[in-house]
């Protein structure tokens, strides 16, 4: 029998073997409740989680699971309940040291309407103090690489869905942080646009090779992206399981009608599924 | 045989739609114009016998645009002088407004605190007439021109104030999240992010600002005497000379124009 192209591991995070180099990013038992006494909703519960450099991690799961929540806590943005802890190069982070650790692009491309391409890319090099000469010239060098040489003195509003997203990428790269958090940064986009995004954030990802996190809904997505799926439970979020994705790269359209590549998605939707399934009946108030 | 050819229909239908283009911008207007002309001399031959005709007006403007840069004494100048001491103190009245309530705005946008303690006095404040603010400004500063800027800055920092709150309390919150996480601290979440998100309504509250100020120099100068547009119409009025008093209303229609023309070329300049 051939070998499994992937496996699955536990949720819980491995103790790190002495001497190995500490994860880049590394969630241990963290939470998150919102509000106080019976009106309280925990959104995320008990996640542990390792990132180690240079990977690419896709979390999945239902509506409503965390994954957003647990997006803007790694991203600085929401602090984490005391209960847990976020490690980076194996150092704890206090409440606020994330915030400008990581590069971010949420759901939205979030450009700037009064800047045109360049001065939209460079706006992270800008506020660290790179003169504006130098953060021009590192961004222009980078437009061939994003597919948007000739579009630098374009306006959002003169630009494509797609091409907005490459230049809020742009933008997320050029802001240079060990990590890249990506929540459903295609979500937006049509099924034939957002299959040529997924094709070339592999490229992008290949050629700068940085560690990125990446939220979706779409498990197709999750598999052909990622070098690990992370599903989320039901909320409150937690980790259901982690699977190691063995599939070759690059990785090209073709692969997802691969035995290999619908194996590992079968089991995944199994898992997803499950916790749709819950989620849909608490919001619903039970089973029909 | 007759040749035709597309490329014909394509040039008459070219001529057309420029021949409606001339209609609608030249016609148009010109129609409106002759109906108004038409309505006044109606007026002025059945109901209004003393109202000045549409040639005797049309006479006095030329005589007074046949020398409009005389000086025969502090008060008694030329029309182009008369627009410019107006013109002079409103965007002197306009620019404080400006200074004053951009930050102000920014201000009352950006803080709950500040939003409940200026609201309820920029609502008191608001509709009052500018002519009420006429004798405190002669109270306070005991000069024309000082009183003159007050009432216009006092009238017209309200939409400034008022538009700049709402723009900034437009801007996305994932616009500041942005900046959050780029560690802007607060002037500069102001200058790179606040401020160029919200720049369409604050140009837009300017357009308005610029407009009530022009509008308010006419009343401020009637009663404050002096030389500008507003006291020229009291002082015509003084004199009997009507004419003079429908040249300057023609006048100050023209300049509230271009005004508004040259803040809506900034806007489209401006705004994203």
């Amino acid at each position: 029998m051939a070998p499994s192209s992937s496996s699955i591991s536990s949720p819980a995070a491995a103790p790190a073997v002495a001497g190995e180099k500490p994860p880049l990013l590394e969630l241990v038992n963290l939470w998150k409740r919102f509000g106080d006494g019976p009106a309280q909703v925990t959104a995320v519960s008990n996640v542990n989680l390792k990132i180690r450099e240079g990977e690419f991690v896709c979390l999945v799961g239902p509506s409503g699971c965390g994954k957003s929540t647990l997006f803007n806590m790694v991203g600085g943005l929401l602090p984490a309940d005391d209960d847990g802890s976020i490690l980076m190069h194996g150092r704890p982070m206090a409440d606020g040291a994330l915030l400008g650790k990581v590069s971010f692009m949420p759901q939205r491309d979030l450009l700037f309407a009064w800047r045109n391409v360049v001065d939209n890319a460079i706006l992270g090099l800008e506020v660290e103090g790179t003169p504006k000469a130098a953060a021009r010239a590192r961004a222009l060098e980078m437009l061939p690489d994003f597919g948007l040489k000739g579009f630098e003195k374009h306006y959002p509003h003169q630009l494509s869905g797609g091409m907005r997203q490459r230049v809020a990428l742009m933008r997320t790269f050029l802001f240079e942080r060990d990590m890249i958090l990506l929540d459903e940064p295609f979500g937006a986009l049509d099924a034939l646009t957002r299959a040529m995004m997924q094709r070339w954030l592999l490229d992008i990802w290949a050629r700068y090779r940085r560690t990125v996190l990446f939220i979706t809904h779409d498990i197709d997505e999750a598999i052909f992206l990622g070098d690990r799926v992370v599903v989320m439970t039901a909320r409150p979020g937690t980790i259901k399981c982690d699977e190691v994705i063995e599939l070759p790269r690059p990785r090209d359209a073709g692969i997802v009608t691969s035995p290999d590549f619908i194996d590992i998605k079968r089991r995944l939707l199994g898992a997803i599924e499950e916790e749709a399934r819950k989620s849909f009946v608490s919001t619903t108030g039970g089973a029909g | 045989m007759a040749d035709i050819s597309l490329d014909g229909a394509a040039k008459g239908t070219g001529i057309g739609r420029r021949l409606g283009l001339v209609a609608e911008r030249i016609v148009w207007p010109l129609l409106t114009l002759a109906v108004a002309l038409g309505g006044w001399t109606l007026i002025q031959q059945t109901v209004a016998t003393d109202l000045p005709g549409v040639g005797e007006t049309l006479a006095r403007g030329i005589e007074l645009f046949s020398d409009p840069f005389y000086i025969a004494g502090p008060n008694d100048q030329g029309i182009f002088w008369q627009l410019l001491y107006s013109l002079g103190r409103v965007l002197a009245g306009f620019g404080l407004a400006c200074l004053i309530g951009l930050p102000l705005g920014l201000l009352i946008g950006t803080s709950q605190a500040a939003s409940r303690a200026f609201t309820p006095f920029i609502e008191v404040m608001r509709p009052v007439s500018p002519l009420a603010w006429l004798p405190i400004g002669l109270l306070l500063f005991r000069a024309v021109d000082p009183s003159a800027i007050f009432v216009i800055l006092i009238t017209s920092i309200w939409p400034v104030i008022l538009n700049t709150a709402a723009g900034v309390r437009a801007v996305p919150a994932d616009y500041v999240q942005v900046g959050r996480v780029l560690r802007l601290g607060r002037l500069a979440m102001f200058r790179r992010i606040l401020l160029p998100a919200a720049l369409p309504y604050v140009l837009a509250g300017m357009r308005l600002s610029l407009g009530t100020a022009w509008m308010v120099i006419v009343a401020a100068e009637m009663l404050t005497g002096g030389v500008g547009i507003g006291f020229f119409i009291w002082d015509e009025w003084n004199n009997l000379s009507v004419p003079s008093i429908l040249v300057a209303i023609v006048l100050i229609g023209l300049v509230g124009i271009a005004l508004d023309a040259a803040m809506a070329a900034v806007q489209r300049r401006l705004s994203h």
